[in-house]
C-alpha cells in the first residue's frame, strides 16, 4: 500500500484548458525541430521526392524496362529517341533508357555502399582518436593526413589495381579512400563531446568507455555525421563516374552513369544524344543530393542557415 | 612562428614518406608487370630484363634504393618510354599542367570571389538567385559533362576552338573553363557566406554610417575580411585542381602530368608512377603547408593563440 494513499489527488499543475482554446504542442526534441525545418525548405523536399523516384527506378529496374541490359540488336543501331526506345539506342543496339536505369542502379549502389562503409571505417576510428587521444590520435591522424592529402581519385586507381574493377573493387578502393573524411569529422566531434557534462556524469556513474562513446555520444552527433553522408553519397556516385569516364572504372558490359557517359563521349559528334540522356539524369541526381545535403544542414543546425543557400 | 614552420615542416615530410611508400607497395602487390606482353618471355630474358631494372631485389631494398635515388634528384628512367629519364618526361609534361592549373585557378578566383560578393551584396536579389543555383549546378556538373557541352557548342557548332589536343595556345581555353568550374562554384558559394556574415558586422554599420558610399564599404571593408575562409580553401582547392586536372587532361587529351599518371598506372611502368605520386604529393604538401602558415599572416589572431 502506498503511503499517501487515502490523501486526496495531488492538485493539477496546470488549470484544465476551459478558459482558452488548448494549443497541442508536440514535444520538442531536436529531430522533430530538424524535420520541421527541413520541411520548409521546398527545393530540398522536391530533391528528395526525385531522389526517391530515381531509387524506385533503379530498384525496380527489370519491372519498369522492356529489353535487358545488355541485349544487342544490330538493326537497332544508333538510333534516336522513339516510342520504343525512349533514349534511342548505342552503337551495339542496346536501349539507351533501360542501360540509364540499371546505370542509376549500380551509380547508387556504389554511391550509398561506399558512403556507408567510409562512414562506418571513419567513425570506428574517429571516435577512438577523438575519444581517447594522446598516443592513439597521433598514429590514426597520421594515417588520416596521408589519405588526406591524396586525391581520392588518384588514391582509388592505385586501389583498383588491386581490388579489381567490379563492383566489390570499386567498392572497396572507394571506402578506402574516402574514410577519412568521415574520421577527420567524427574525431573533431567526439573532441568537443567528451568536455561536456553528460559524458563526465555517465563517467562518474561508472559507465564503460565503449558505452560511453557508442551508447551516450554517439546518438547526440547524428546531425553533423548525417550531413556528411548526405555530401558523401554524391561525391562518390562522381568518383565512380569519373574513373568509368576514364576507363579505369567498372568494366563493360555492367553500366553505369560514368560508363554511359564514357561511351556517349566518344559518339559525340554525331550521335549527341548518347551523353545527353544519361548526363541530364546524372546532372539531376547530383543536384538533388546538392540540395538535399544544404537543406539537411540547415534544418540540422539553425545557426548555420545563413550558409550558402541562403 | 619559426618553430611551428619547423615542425609542421617535417610532419609534412614524414606524410610524404608514407605515402610514397605506400604507393610503392600498393602498385607493386597489383597484379601483372611492366614486362608482360601477349607471349611469354623466355625465362632467362625474363630474368634478364629484371635484374636490368633492379626487380629482382627484395620490395623494401627496391624501395630504399628509389628513396636513395631521389635524394639524389634522379627519379630513374621510364620502363614505357625507354630510356627517358622521368624527371625529363615530368619536366615536359608540368608545363601544359601547370599552364592549365594556373588559368583555372586565376579564373576561379577573380570570378568566384566577385560574384560570391555581388551574391551576398545583393543578397536574395534575383541576381543572388540567380548567382547562387548556378553555382550548385556547376558544382553538381561532372566536369567531363561539362567539358562535352562545351567541346559540343564551341568547337563542333561554332569551331572557334580546338577540341583537344596541345597545339595552338588557344587549347587551353576550354580545358581551363572546365578545370575552373567546380572551384569557381565553390568559392563564389564561400565567398558569400561569409561576406553575408560580415555585412551584418557592427564595423560595417559604422562605415556606412560615416557615409562612405556603399560599394567601397561592401568590397573594401566587408570583403577583406570574408577571405579568410577562401584562403583556407585554397589547399583543398589546389588539390582539386590537381585531380580534375587529371581527368581533364585524358578528356582533352593535354599531354600533362594527369595523363602521364594515367597511362603509367596502365602501363605499370613503376618508376613513371613513383614519379608522378611525388611530384602531386610535394605540390599538394607544399600547399597545404603554404596555407597554414599564410593563415597566420591573414589573421593575427590565429598568430596570438599559438603563441600562447
Amino acid at each position: 500500500m502506498r503511503p499517501n494513499a487515502g490523501a486526496p489527488p495531488a492538485p493539477r499543475l496546470s488549470p484544465p484548458a476551459k478558459r482558452g482554446r488548448a494549443i497541442p504542442l508536440p514535444p520538442h526534441t531536436p529531430l522533430r525541430g530538424a524535420i520541421r525545418r527541413f520541411r520548409r525548405h521546398r527545393v530540398a523536399v522536391a530533391s528528395v521526392i526525385l531522389l526517391l523516384a530515381f531509387a524506385a527506378l533503379a530498384a525496380l529496374a527489370p519491372w519498369v524496362t522492356w529489353f535487358e541490359y545488355d541485349a544487342q540488336d544490330i538493326n537497332a543501331r544508333l538510333q534516336g529517341p522513339s516510342a520504343l526506345h525512349w533514349m534511342g539506342t548505342d552503337s551495339l543496339g542496346r536501349d539507351l533508357y533501360t542501360r540509364v536505369i540499371y546505370g542509376a542502379r549500380m551509380s547508387l549502389a556504389v554511391g550509398i555502399t561506399t558512403a556507408l562503409s567510409a562512414l562506418l571505417l571513419g567513425t570506428l576510428t574517429g571516435s577512438l582518436a577523438g575519444y581517447f587521444g594522446g598516443g592513439i590520435d597521433r598514429v590514426v591522424m597520421r594515417i588520416v593526413d596521408v589519405f588526406y592529402i591524396f586525391p581520392v581519385l588518384l588514391m582509388a586507381i592505385l586501389l583498383t589495381l588491386i581490388f579489381g574493377r567490379g563492383f566489390s573493387g570499386i567498392f572497396v578502393a572507394l571506402s578506402l579512400a574516402t574514410w577519412v573524411f568521415q574520421a577527420r569529422l567524427v574525431r573533431s566531434l567526439y573532441l568537443q563531446a567528451r568536455e561536456l557534462p553528460y559524458v563526465e556524469s555517465a563517467r562518474a556513474v561508472g559507465a564503460t568507455h565503449a558505452s560511453i562513446m557508442y551508447r551516450h555520444i554517439l546518438p547526440n552527433l547524428w546531425g553533423p555525421i548525417l550531413v556528411a553522408l548526405t555530401y558523401q553519397i554524391p561525391a562518390n556516385i562522381l568518383s565512380e563516374s569519373f574513373l568509368s569516364f576514364i576507363g579505369l572504372g567498372l568494366q563493360p558490359p555492367l553500366s553505369s552513369w560514368g560508363t554511359l557517359a564514357n561511351e556517349g563521349f566518344r559518339a559525340m559528334r554525331s550521335y549527341p544524344h548518347l551523353i545527353l540522356f544519361p548526363g541530364v539524369v546524372l546532372f539531376l541526381a547530383m543536384l538533388a543530393f546538392n540540395y538535399v545535403g544544404d537543406g539537411l544542414r540547415d534544418a540540422v543546425d539553425p545557426k548555420s542557415r545563413q550558409g550558402f543557400m541562403g | 612562428m619559426l618553430g611551428y614552420a619547423l615542425r609542421r615542416s617535417l610532419d609534412a615530410a614524414l606524410t610524404l614518406t608514407v605515402l610514397v611508400a605506400l604507393t610503392f607497395f600498393l602498385l607493386r602487390l597489383a597484379p601483372g608487370g611492366p614486362f608482360d606482353a601477349d607471349k611469354e618471355w623466355p625465362p632467362e630474358i625474363k630474368a634478364n630484363i629484371e635484374r636490368r631494372y633492379g626487380l629482382d631485389q627484395p620490395l623494401p631494398a627496391q624501395l630504399m634504393k628509389w628513396m636513395a635515388d631521389v635524394a639524389k634528384l634522379d627519379l630513374n628512367e621510364s620502363y614505357f618510354y625507354q630510356g627517358l629519364p622521368v624527371r625529363e618526361l615530368l619536366a615536359e609534361a608540368i608545363v601544359p599542367s601547370a599552364w592549365l592549373g594556373f588559368w583555372a585557378l586565376a579564373l576561379s578566383l577573380f570570378v568566384g570571389i566577385p560574384l560570391g560578393a555581388v551574391a551576398a551584396w545583393r543578397q536574395n536579389s534575383w541576381v543572388d538567385f540567380t548567382a547562387m543555383f548556378a553555382s550548385v549546378a556547376g558544382v553538381s556538373l561532372p566536369s567531363y559533362l561539362a567539358a562535352s557541352v562545351l567541346v559540343l557548342v564551341f568547337s563542333l557548332q561554332l569551331g572557334w576552338l580546338p577540341p583537344a589536343l596541345w597545339e595552338t595556345p588557344s587549347s587551353v581555353v576550354l580545358p581551363a573553363l572546365t578545370l575552373a568550374l567546380r572551384p569557381l562554384c565553390l568559392i563564389a558559394r564561400l565567398t558569400r557566406a561569409s561576406m553575408v556574415e560580415a555585412m551584418g558586422a557592427d564595423y560595417v554599420r559604422t562605415a556606412l554610417a560615416k557615409g562612405l558610399p556603399e560599394w567601397k564599404v561592401v568590397f573594401k571593408h566587408a570583403l577583406k575580411n570574408s577571405l579568410l575562409p577562401v584562403v583556407t580553401l585554397l589547399g583543398p582547392l589546389t588539390a582539386g585542381l590537381v585531380t580534375g586536372s587529371f581527368v581533364i587532361e585524358v578528356v582533352f587529351q593535354v599531354p600533362g602530368v594527369g595523363k602521364h599518371f594515367v597511362t603509367a598506372v596502365l602501363n605499370r611502368d613503376y618508376p613513371l608512377v613513383m614519379g608522378t605520386t611525388l611530384l602531386y604529393g610535394v605540390i599538394l604538401v607544399a600547399c597545404n603547408l603554404a596555407v597554414d602558415l599564410a593563415y597566420g599572416l591573414v589573421d593575427p589572431r590565429v598568430r596570438v593563440e599559438r603563441a600562447a
